[in-house]
């Protein structure tokens, strides 16, 4: 076994790969946990042990960006869930218009967020956006969707939500058409209608998937910054701010010891939090 | 072999590659031709057109690299002359003024070019200067902020020292204090002063028989008379949230005339925005404007371009903003920017009307760079009459020049011409950031919160003054 390994595969073929990996991965992961601890100009640094971690956690924005970015992401995690699920069932039924249905759906996915951010935030505007101004055909009142602080949050998540509700679809699509048709046989010959069909058969053996969507659209939720930032820079004052644009912020003010130490702390939340939950979720998928 | 016998090889040589390499390597190519040739005819063998394919191609790809290498590191190009680079930031208007100083600086001293490069503004930019100092990078002169945001480029190792040279005779005092670090200066002027204070629609203060309020109860009056007529009394841009902080920043004349001493105790950690009731009146001020219902509607969702057209078409009468939006206004509104006019912010007392003034960003030459000397001469030029009368033919003054004998042209819009008296009777006073270190980077997301009704004037101050905190214990300040 070994002599035949050995001539077939040398390690050395592993090299490039792992040097990649080393320099471009690594080596800045063990040097992120470094600079946290200094005081830090990019030219030279000076080691000031936990105080920026001390810092980071007494600035002022902190709890609504801890709030926030919890907030966002389980809001964009549940709505993805949700609709991608419909929209799975829907693209996966007999539709006439099916494949092109997809694409539609999977559209936005392609578009560059911050396209997406600053198409919306044009759209979104109180006086001039097409959308007060279609509410205002309608006899509605429109929102003031990116100033109003009670809304701003939400009204980002929503865009979050088109635009990568496209992705939890293809992965919904995907999980139920991998269910063997037995079981709709089976249901056949026991007499179930169409919510049987779905909330029976379709919600428990698409568990994977909701799996995979749950824990793509939390952690992407929990480090959500481009679409924030295209939109509203964190504003109005600090209403929308997540940790990602705090720790952004602190880079861009220079104080990259302290923008590091965030980024090593947001790097143990999202383990902390998507860690536990990834083995909750397998420990109950359903074998098919 | 004869040298009118053209072959293939030969043409692609000659007409497709030269560009990418010298006639070095393009000699030893069809030396390398030749040779193969008279060893086999050109009906060489699959051997030989294999050895020559490898080889043009190898030769291409590091034609090519060298081409991209030598893009950013200025090669002396001419026999003679000297080659200097210059990195500024890619806004139009810096563009267009690093180009004219160019153009009049090489016309002036044949030999010498000088080869403009460009970095983003902003936050960014600040990334990529420090960056590019840190990695030994540089260009041999480089524009960049005067005041606090140049003391953190370490001036002592990155920037040669200009205290002793002769241009800095005719540079004023105000803004040597500027670029300054332990008694050594270390820039110079590029361009003209800037300043602080609202810009106002002429023709609706003449409609409405208003005249420029000297207090700060003048100005609320009018506004409460411009909110009566219909029109927006003042435009607020918050979308681009650093735009919400020009009220804070233009009282800084007021700040100074009531506590003299507060920059300096404020450095030192001995006094507070929230602590300090002249600095607190800042606050207060913008809060008023929001408490009074005198913005636009949509202020917070308009942008800096929209204020402009807005205070340009008569939309909104007065504009809180610094004067560097004069150059736009006379760029994208011509007919309309003798329409537009200027005044300090007001404070309580009408005999004590002031302005706050920027003092423009500064040449600095890069200590380690290859021709210290040869930039030496090109930032003294830049801070000479000549180099501003250079700058002036491209962009408009946003207010007198700071260095002594510079003229100002003549068409210089009304509202420049309103804020020199305020110069010539020395009520000026420096913007906060030039004369302490300390400026927070939350302060415009917290003047947007106070500016829109998020937080009242003591909070707001009391979240600057922690905020402030933060900024003073990563620089290290003492006494934080």
């Amino acid at each position: 076994m070994n002599r035949v390994f050995r001539r077939t595969y040398s390690y050395w073929f592993l090299m490039p790969a792992a040097v990649i990996y080393f320099v471009i991965f690594l080596l800045p992961t063990v040097m992120s946990f470094f600079f946290s601890f200094t005081r830090w100009t990019l030219a030279d640094w000076e080691f000031i042990g936990l105080d920026n971690f001390v810092m980071f956690f007494q600035e002022q924005s902190l709890r609504i960006g801890f709030q926030n970015t919890l907030i966002y992401a389980v809001v964009t995690c549940g709505l993805k869930v949700i609709l991608g699920l419909l929209l799975g069932v829907l693209l996966t039924s007999r539709l006439r218009t099916r494949n092109y249905l997809r694409s539609v759906i999977f559209f936005p996915t392609l578009i560059s967020t911050i396209a997406v951010g600053i198409a919306f935030s044009m759209m979104m505007h109180p006086t001039q956006g097409i959308i007060n101004t279609a509410l205002g055909w309608a006899g509605l009142p429109g929102l003031d969707w990116l100033g109003d602080t009670r809304v701003a949050l939400l009204s980002i998540a929503l865009v979050d939500v088109w635009k990568g509700v496209g992705f939890a679809t293809v992965i919904y699509i995907a999980g139920i058409l991998s269910i063997p048709p037995d079981y709709y046989e089976a249901l056949q010959i026991d007499g179930g209608g169409a919510w049987h069909k779905f909330w029976n058969i379709i919600v428990p053996l698409s568990r994977p998937a909701t799996n995979s969507v749950i824990i793509l659209s939390f952690i992407g939720g929990l480090r959500s910054f481009d679409l924030v930032w295209a939109m509203t820079q964190g504003g109005p004052g600090f209403t929308t701010d997540v940790i990602a644009s705090i720790i952004y912020k602190q880079y861009q003010g220079g104080f990259y010891g302290l923008a590091t130490a965030g980024n090593v702390i947001l790097f143990v939340i999202v383990t902390v939090l998507a860690f536990p939950l990834y083995r909750y979720l397998n420990k109950r998928e359903v074998d098919l | 072999m004869k040298k009118t016998d053209m072959n293939p090889i030969n043409e692609a040589l000659t007409y497709y590659l030269v560009p990418f390499y010298n006639n070095h390597i393009r000699e030893y190519i069809l030396h390398e031709y030749i040779t193969l040739q008279e060893s086999g005819g050109y009906e060489m063998s699959k051997r030989g057109i294999r050895y020559m394919a490898s080889l043009i191609s190898l030769l291409m790809m590091t034609g090519m690299l060298a081409a991209c290498g030598n893009g950013g590191s200025g090669d002396t190009g001419g026999a003679s002359g000297t080659n200097l680079t210059l990195l500024t930031d890619n806004s139009q208007d810096a563009v267009n003024v690093a180009d004219a100083l160019k153009a009049a600086y090489e016309k002036k001293n044949p030999g010498v070019t000088v080869e403009v490069e460009t970095r983003p503004g902003g936050s960014e930019g600040d990334n990529l200067v420090k960056t590019r100092l840190a990695t030994g990078d540089m260009t041999d002169v480089f524009f960049y902020n005067s005041g606090s945001l140049m003391t953190v480029l370490s001036p002592e190792a990155n920037m040669e020292d200009l205290t002793g040279e002769a241009f800095q005779a005719n540079v004023s005092d105000d803004f040597k204090s500027t670029v300054s670090m332990n008694g050594k200066v270390y820039g110079a002027p590029v361009g003209a002063t800037m300043s602080s204070g609202w810009f106002y629609n002429k023709k609706i203060y003449k409609d409405l028989g208003l005249s420029v309020p000297k207090t700060w109860d003048e100005l609320m009056a009018n506004n409460e008379k411009i909110k009566a007529a219909g029109i927006t009394p003042v435009i607020g841009t918050m979308k681009d949230s650093w735009t919400a902080q020009v009220i804070l920043l233009a009282d800084q004349y007021n700040v100074a005339q009531a506590a003299p001493n507060f920059a300096k105790d404020f450095t030192a950690h001995q006094a507070t925005f929230a602590g300090t009731p002249a600095a607190l009146r800042s606050f207060e001020k913008l809060q008023q404007v929001f408490d009074k219902g005198y913005w636009n509607k949509d202020f917070l969702a308009a942008t800096y371009d929209n204020g402009i057209k807005m205070l340009a078409e008569g939309k909104g009468a007065q504009y809180p903003m610094l004067s560097f939006a004069l150059p736009v206004i006379q760029q994208n509104f011509p007919d309309q920017v003798d329409n537009i006019g200027f005044f300090a912010q007001p404070g309580d007392s009408a005999d004590k009307n002031g302005l706050t003034v920027w003092m423009p960003g500064a040449a600095y030459v890069y200590k380690n760079g290859s021709n210290v000397e040869a930039a030496k001469k090109f930032v003294a030029f830049i801070a000479s009459k000549e180099g501003a009368a250079a700058i002036a033919t491209v962009s408009t003054p946003t207010g007198p020049y700071p260095v002594k004998d510079a003229q100002m042209p003549d068409n210089i819009p009304s509202a420049v011409k309103d804020m020199l008296p305020y110069f010539d009777q020395n009520k000026t006073s420096l913007a906060l950031e030039f004369v302490s270190p300390i400026k927070g980077p939350g302060l415009p997301q917290i003047a947007v919160e106070v500016g829109a009704g998020i937080k009242k004037a003591p909070e707001g101050a009391a979240s600057y003054d922690q905020d402030v905190e933060k900024q003073a214990k990563q620089m290290g300040l003492e006494g934080w």
